[in-house]
Order: C-alpha cells, then sequence, then structure tokens
C-alpha cells in the first residue's frame, strides 16, 4: 500500500524510477533536518521582537541543550540496538552528587574520577543484568532509575552539594572556549565522537547489525551480549559526564539535576532516527532532534507562555514531528 | 470455457510500480472445488498477483471476478468478505494467544452484554476442525504447537470466515514430509467439499501431487494455464525459467583426485544437546557432503553445534589433524568455518540494512584502516561480490528486504564466501528459491568444491542432494545411521529409504 502512494506518474525510465525512491528515502530522512528549519523560520518572524535571533539568545539555545545532546548521543547506541535506557537522568543526578563531593573532600582529579566511576558502575550493572540474566532492559534501568536517584538522595541527604573548585566549573560547563560556551564544545566533541564511532567503525556496525536482526548478528560472528554490554556501559559513562555538566554549570551536585533528562533524551533519538526498534541511528540526526527541543523550550519561553502551557506546545510538536517522519 | 464455474477470474490485470510494469494483461481464472497450481521464477508476478487478489494491492487495469459477478476488491476485508483467504508463508498469527483466539482474531463471538463468548469461539473452532479431520486443541496457545499446526491454524481461520478460495503459498516449506503429506490430504478433503485452492509451490511432485490446472508466469505475462495431465515436467520448467535446463539436477562428476586426501575436517564423537548424538565424520578438501534426515532428525543441530552457537557437551573436533574449540561463531569463522543458516530472513540477513551492510557484515575486519572503516575498501568489496555472485540488486544502497528471495539467499552466500572460508556448511540452501537461481546455486557449490573446499550440504530435496553431494550422510535421532557413497545410491526412492530408516 505504501508503494501505491509513491508511484509518480508518467515514471518510466529506470533511473526517474530510482530517483523517486530517493525522494522517499530522504522525506523519512531528512524529516528532522526539515522540522528543524521550519521551526526556526517560525520563531524567527513571529519572536523577531523579542530578540530570537540575537547571538546570546541563539548560543544560549546551544548551552541549554548540551547535557541532553551529550546524554542523547549515549542514548542513540542504546536505541540503535533494540535497548534502552531509563536511568541516564538519575545516574546524571548521582555524578553530579558523587563528583561534588569528592571534590570537596580529595580535590579535582578524584572529584572528576567519581564522577565518571558512577556511569562506570550503573552502565555495568545495567549490561551485566541485561546481557547475562536476559532482562529487559526497560525493567533494568526502569529499576535503577529509582535507585541511583535514591542514593544520590541519600548520600546527600537531599542537600544540594556546592562547588567551590574553579578549575572544574570552568572546564564543566561554566567556562568559555573564546567566544564559545564550553558546554558547546563538549557536545560538540560527543557528537563528533559519536557519530564517527557509530558510522565508521566496526562496533557501530556491530550495534545496528545487533539492533537489526540479533539473530542474524549471531550468526555472523557477533558476540551481542557483549555488544549490549557496551551500550549500556557507554550510555551509563556518558551520562555521567553530563552530570558532571550539570554540575560544572551550576557550581554544584543535587540528587535532581538531570532529572527527567532520559524522556528528552529519547524523544531527541527518535525525532532524530528512523526507528525505536532498533537497527537504525544518526548521531547528527539526534543533535537536531535535541535542539529542536532546546529551540522550541527557548522560543515558548520568549513567547511568553508560562511553564504548563510550554509543556503542552512542547509535546504536541514532538508528536507531530515523530508522525511526519514516520509517514511513507 | 464455462466461465459459470469461475469463482474467482481475473481478467487482463496491469499492475506496475513506480513505473515499472510489474503485471501485464495477466488472465487468471480458478474453478470451483479445483488446486490451481501457479507458477513462475523470481520477479514473474505472481506474488503480485495474489497481493491484489486479496486486496494488499490494487490493480491499474482489468478486472475481477467473484462468482461470475465484477468485484470490488480495494482492501483486505474486501478480499475477506469476497470469500478469499490466505496461509500465509510466513505465518501470521499471534503466538501468545490460543488457537481459538487466533481464528476469530478481529470476528470474535460476543455473548450476553457485547463481551468476548470464548467458550462460543472454542466450540465454534472445534466444528472448523472437526471438518477439517484434524486433531488441533483450539485452547492451547499457539506458541507451544509445531509449525503443522500453525498452518492448520491460518486454515481454520480462513475456513472459519467462509473463504471459498485459499491461497497458499509454499506451504509445505517448513514442513516434515509425514506433515507435508497430511496437508495434501487435508487439501484432497477440502477439495471435495468445494474449496479452491491457489497452490504457490517450486516443486513439481507436490504440483503433480495436487493440483488439476497449473498457471505459469514469466516476466509479468500469463505463459500458459493447462491441465497439469497435459504437460510434462520439463515444459513446465522450460516454461518457468525460460530455456531448457539440461541435467541441473544430476550428478556431475569432479576431479577430486588432485587434492589432499587427509581429512580437513573431523568430527569424533560429538554430542550436544538432544539433537546431536554421538556423531563422528571425517571430510576431505573438494568434497561435498550430503547430510538426509527427517526434520527433527539433528542435521540443523549438527550444523550449530559445528558453527559455535550450541554448546558441545563432549567430543572433539578437528581442523587439518589439530583440536579445535568451537565455542562460539566467532571461533568458528576465526577456523575458517562458514555457515549459510537455514533461514536467511530471521538468521541469515538484516532485512532492513541495505544490501552492502549484509554484505560487509563479517567483513569488516577486512575493510578497516586504523580504528576506522574504509567506505570506499567497503564499496569495492561489495560490488565486488554482488557482480561475483550474480545477485540482480537495483542499488547496492536499497534495503535487502526488497529483493527476491533467490536474491537474498545469493546475498547470504556471497556475505559468507567473502570470508573465503574452508569449510563451508549449507543448510537447506535453495528453500523457496526459483529453479533458475537454484542452479546457480548447486553450481556454484560445485565450484567451490573444485576449488578445494569442504562442503557440507543440509537439505529436504533429495534430488538436489543427489546432485552435488559426493557421499550422504543420513541422520536419525540425532545420531549418523548411514553413510553412503554416492555411487552406492541407486536412486531417489534408495535414499528415502534410508532417511526412513528402513
Amino acid at each position: 500500500m505504501s508503494k501505491a502512494n509513491t508511484i509518480m506518474p508518467g515514471d518510466t525510465a529506470a533511473s526517474r524510477n530510482f530517483g523517486s525512491m530517493l525522494k522517499e528515502l530522504d522525506w523519512r530522512r531528512y524529516v528532522i533536518y526539515i522540522g528543524f528549519v521550519v521551526v526556526f523560520l517560525f520563531f524567527a518572524i513571529l519572536l523577531r521582537d523579542q530578540g530570537f535571533l540575537s547571538p546570546n539568545n541563539l548560543l544560549n539555545i546551544f548551552r541549554q541543550t548540551a547535557t541532553i545532546t551529550v546524554i542523547a548521543v549515549g542514548m542513540t547506541y542504546v536505541i540503535a540496538c533494540a535497548e534502552i535506557d531509563l536511568s541516564v537522568g538519575s545516574v546524571a543526578g548521582l555524578s553530579s552528587v558523587c563528583s561534588a563531593m569528592a571534590l570537596s573532600h580529595w580535590g579535582l582529579v578524584p572529584g572528576i574520577l567519581a564522577g565518571l566511576a558512577v556511569g562506570l558502575v550503573v552502565g555495568s550493572l545495567n549490561g551485566a543484568l541485561v546481557s547475562l540474566l536476559g532482562i529487559p532492559s526497560f525493567l533494568v534501568t526502569l529499576g535503577m532509575l529509582g535507585i541511583a536517584v535514591g542514593v544520590a538522595q541519600w548520600i546527600t541527604a537531599s542537600a544540594p552539594q556546592p562547588i567551590l573548585n574553579d578549575t572544574f566549573n570552568l572546564v564543566f560547563g561554566s567556562g568559555n572556549f573564546g567566544p564559545v560556551p564550553g558546554l558547546v564544545v563538549w557536545s560538540a566533541i560527543f557528537v563528533a565522537i559519536g557519530a564517527v564511532v557509530l558510522n565508521r567503525t566496526k562496533f557501530g556496525r556491530q550495534v545496528l547489525a545487533t539492533g537489526g536482526n540479533r539473530n542474524a548478528a549471531e550468526f555472523t560472528g557477533i558476540n551481542t551480549k557483549r555488544i549490549k554490554f557496551q551500550v549500556l556501559l557507554i550510555s551509563g559513562t556518558v551520562a555521567s559526564v553530563a552530570g558532571m555538566l550539570y554540575a560544572g554549570r551550576l557550581q554544584s551536585g543535587r540528587f535532581q539535576w538531570g532529572s527527567g533528562d532520559e524522556l528528552s533524551a529519547i524523544a531527541a533519538v527518535i525525532l532524530g532516527g528512523p526507528s525505536l526498534f532498533g537497527g537504525f541511528g544518526s548521531i547528527i540526526g539526534t543533535l537536531f532532534g535535541a535542539l529542536l527541543i532546546g529551540l522550541i523550550n527557548n522560543g515558548l519561553i520568549l513567547a511568553g507562555l508560562d511553564s504548563s502551557q510550554q509543556q503542552v506546545v512542547r509535546g504536541a510538536i514532538i508528536i507531530l514531528a515523530v508522525a511526519l517522519a514516520r509517514k511513507k | 470455457m464455462n466461465t459459470a464455474d469461475n469463482v474467482v477470474e481475473m481478467r487482463s490485470i496491469s499492475k506496475g510500480f513506480n513505473g515499472v510494469s510489474v503485471l501485464k494483461d495477466v488472465g487468471f481464472d480458478v474453478r470451483k472445488g479445483e488446486v490451481h497450481a501457479l507458477a513462475g521464477g523470481n520477479g514473474a508476478g505472481k506474488s503480485t498477483l495474489m497481493k491484489i487478489l486479496q486486496g494488499v494491492y490494487q490493480t491499474d487495469a482489468g478486472e475481477i471476478r467473484i462468482g461470475g459477478k465484477p468485484a470490488a476488491i480495494n482492501s483486505i476485508q474486501d478480499a475477506k468478505a469476497a470469500g478469499i483467504g490466505m496461509v500465509f508463508q510466513e505465518f501470521s498469527l499471534v503466538p501468545s494467544l490460543t488457537v481459538a483466539q487466533n481464528i476469530f482474531l478481529g470476528v470474535e463471538p460476543l455473548g450476553r452484554g457485547g463481551l468476548i463468548d470464548d467458550r462460543a469461539a472454542v466450540k465454534r473452532a472445534r466444528e472448523v476442525f472437526s471438518e477439517m479431520e484434524v486433531h488441533v486443541d483450539p485452547r492451547a496457545e499457539v506458541s507451544r504447537l509445531g509449525t503443522a499446526y500453525w498452518q492448520l491454524t491460518e486454515i481454520a481461520k480462513a475456513l472459519a470466515q467462509n473463504a471459498q478460495v485459499l491461497i497458499m503459498d509454499e506451504p509445505t516449506a517448513s514442513l516434515a514430509r509425514h506433515e507435508s503429506e497430511a496437508l495434501f490430504e487435508l487439501i484432497d478433503r477440502l477439495k471435495g467439499r468445494g474449496i479452491s485452492i491457489i497452490y504457490i509451490s517450486h516443486r513439481m511432485d507436490e504440483v503433480y501431487r495436487l493440483a488439476d490446472r497449473i498457471t505459469i508466469l514469466r516476466d509479468g505475462r500469463h505463459l500458459l494455464t493447462k491441465p497439469l495431465t497435459d504437460v510434462t515436467p520439463e515444459q513446465i520448467v522450460e516454461g518457468i525459467v525460460g530455456k531448457k535446463i539440461e541435467g541441473e539436477l544430476s550428478y556431475r562428476a569432479r576431479d577430486r583426485e588432485s587434492y589432499d586426501r587427509s581429512p580437513l575436517l573431523e568430527v569424533r564423537g560429538l554430542n550436544a544437546g538432544h539433537r546431536v548424538r554421538d556423531v563422528s565424520f571425517a571430510l576431505r578438501p573438494g568434497e561435498i557432503l550430503g547430510l538426509a534426515g527427517l526434520m527433527g532428525s539433528g542435521r540443523t543441530e549438527l550444523a550449530r553445534a559445528l558453527f559455535g552457537i550450541d554448546k558441545l557437551d563432549s567430543g572433539e573436533v578437528l581442523l587439518r589433524g589439530k583440536k579445535v574449540k568451537l565455542a562460539s561463531p566467532q571461533q568458528a569463522i576465526d577456523a575458517g568455518i562458514a555457515l549459510i543458516p537455514e533461514d536467511r530472513r530471521a538468521q541469515g540477513l538484516v532485512l532492513e540494512h541495505s544490501v552492502q551492510e549484509n554484505l560487509l557484515l563479517p567483513l569488516l575486519g577486512q575493510i578497516q584502516r586504523g580504528p576506522l572503516l574504509d567506505g570506499a575498501k567497503g564499496k569495492a568489496l561489495s560490488s565486488l561480490l554482488i557482480k561475483r555472485f550474480a545477485v540482480k540488486v537495483a542499488h547496492p544502497h536499497r534495503p535487502v528486504r526488497l529483493l527476491s528471495g533467490g536474491n537474498q539467499q545469493k546475498v547470504v552466500i556471497a556475505k559468507w564466501l567473502g570470508t573465503d572460508p574452508d569449510i563451508l556448511i549449507l543448510d537447506e540452501p535453495t528453500a523457496g528459491v526459483d529453479i533458475g537461481t537454484k542452479s546457480e546455486i548447486l553450481d556454484m557449490i560445485r565450484e567451490l568444491a573444485s576449488a578445494g573446499k569442504a562442503v557440507i550440504v543440509i537439505s529436504s530435496e533429495y534430488p538436489e542432494l543427489l546432485a552435488v553431494s559426493d557421499r550422504v550422510l543420513v541422520l536419525k535421532d540425532g545420531s549418523i545411521i548411514r553413510d553412503i557413497p554416492l555411487r552406492e545410491i541407486a536412486d531417489e526412492e534408495y535414499l528415502q529409504l534410508a532417511v526412513q530408516g528402513v
């Protein structure tokens, strides 16, 4: 039925036919970019008097999107592998408090290591439970979401942990590289590495194959258990870096940092890629998915909507974008 | 011809996709109580024609008449209402529901208060099965039943909705021989009750066993419709392939003297699970070993064990006299073994990925430059494989799902031969492919053996086994019961008796 809709009247030559097929592919693959441009232009015209296009506001959008982008890069691997990681937001929170506490006790390097350790430990646990025991990642990471946020709240007695180490704050989010905010540099690094690894390495292909057809991947000699373990480890570790970015930007560790980010990250990945069921993934798409969400948030604030209205409009736009991407 | 007898009549059907014509002015009709075989090579238009009849596609031109009256079939619902039922090749049941729930899915009988009356559904399902004269428990969960029962459930589902015409696409592809025989008897009974069957099959013996008439399509055109009494198997094959294939299914001697007589692969006292018991054999370079046996005789399980998918319980495997550990497919691949699995869609391919990505999946190590993959190298390698194995693809970046069954199978074979294995295991390599591709695949197997590789071929089709094997091992209940050199096998019947263990 889908085919019937794409018949181009008058198309006879095989090359033309291939062209029309490409068109069909492009539409689905590039809808996120089209959507991004449309929303951008819409706000640019509508909010031209509210300073939407000012360099400062545009940088702000990037800055506000950075942590979600970083988390979403890890999430792209997980979703491409046909798994899900719901624990990323609370891992970020736990990482921010562990990092902050270790910083105040032992200094800079132990602080960073403590933050990373949170991601490595939680990611390994997620990975081991999913790949060794075969528990669905949805359940494992849903449980881990509660555990991580609970631990973070427990060890801090719900109190914010201030960070007074200026180097840490500068490197993780508060500083600038020339005119470019550090957060933007961080997300650019993660996007670049993420895109190259997914598209241009053996590991990336194996992730996609495992997500596309686990059985066939297994028969091809790919250790799919190891791949599933690795993607969850990556996702946890990346989320812990995002947690430190929160800590550095807000100069404190709090269990609430990152709360709810798992949903934004999943939305960014789905906006940017064609499937929730694995086998596909595009880091650049994810970046634009995250930017689109950031763009919408920013535009709605400038438009003067209150936060309840923002949530409704944001939800509607995300559903609309995904619906367009799916329509063949 | 008296058109009043026709339950289905398709006149001058034409259909194109994206400007490419797939069916041109095709006529097809089915009489009441007739088994009408539909044959044709890959891309001949069989499945498109059937999808039009089922309402999946709409015809561009032409007319469909059901029971003598023009019918507009614009959706699957229309087709169902017109009495067209489909027994799907890939089964379309919900495994977690019971047989009865599946049969009445969407048309559940309602009881008081508009709630589903499961008891009535079970009762009616029982009636349908008793009319079919088969025993299936309507309350059983489908996932717990074997493939043969899935198929019976599919047929019952169609009959429960008063189907007058059943379309069966390669219905015996996943059945054991005795299950196929039971299906044939069922088809005879259905026919006796006035139900018509459109039977799509590549297997000549089935067509002759069942069908009254045959229609052959070639390149989207109607080639012939004849009673089977008026047509010879050679004519059918010729009609499908478009040229005479001679000796395509006969053994061809190869020069095997030039190879090393010492075994390349030696298996000693292998045990794995319930289906591989104390298996020992040796395989020399240049040799093609056939594995024969009924479904469940342990053929596939032996292949899986040798490829490191299933764990070995005991026994050893030697490659060139040296003991090897085969605990994972990667170890088997490293040892030079390749397995072309029996189910290409589930095990052989990532259907949504492109032809190129599928081809390169086992070869990623070869196209690495530093930590990165070399795109140009990958492209060159995949086009080399596509050319070498004559895979017909519009574009290597299109999803492999869009290829015909035969071409998909070529992709699976090409993907593995790219790793240049010493030992190649092929599990049902020609299942569901057309005759032309089949003979190409058999030729490929012969060539590989001539090039010094050792090949194991698992097949349920005896003519095929006899056409390529130098030696046939017969498995029963997981053990080798016979080891027969080809020259001792007089004919297909001899082999069949050996497989039955007589």
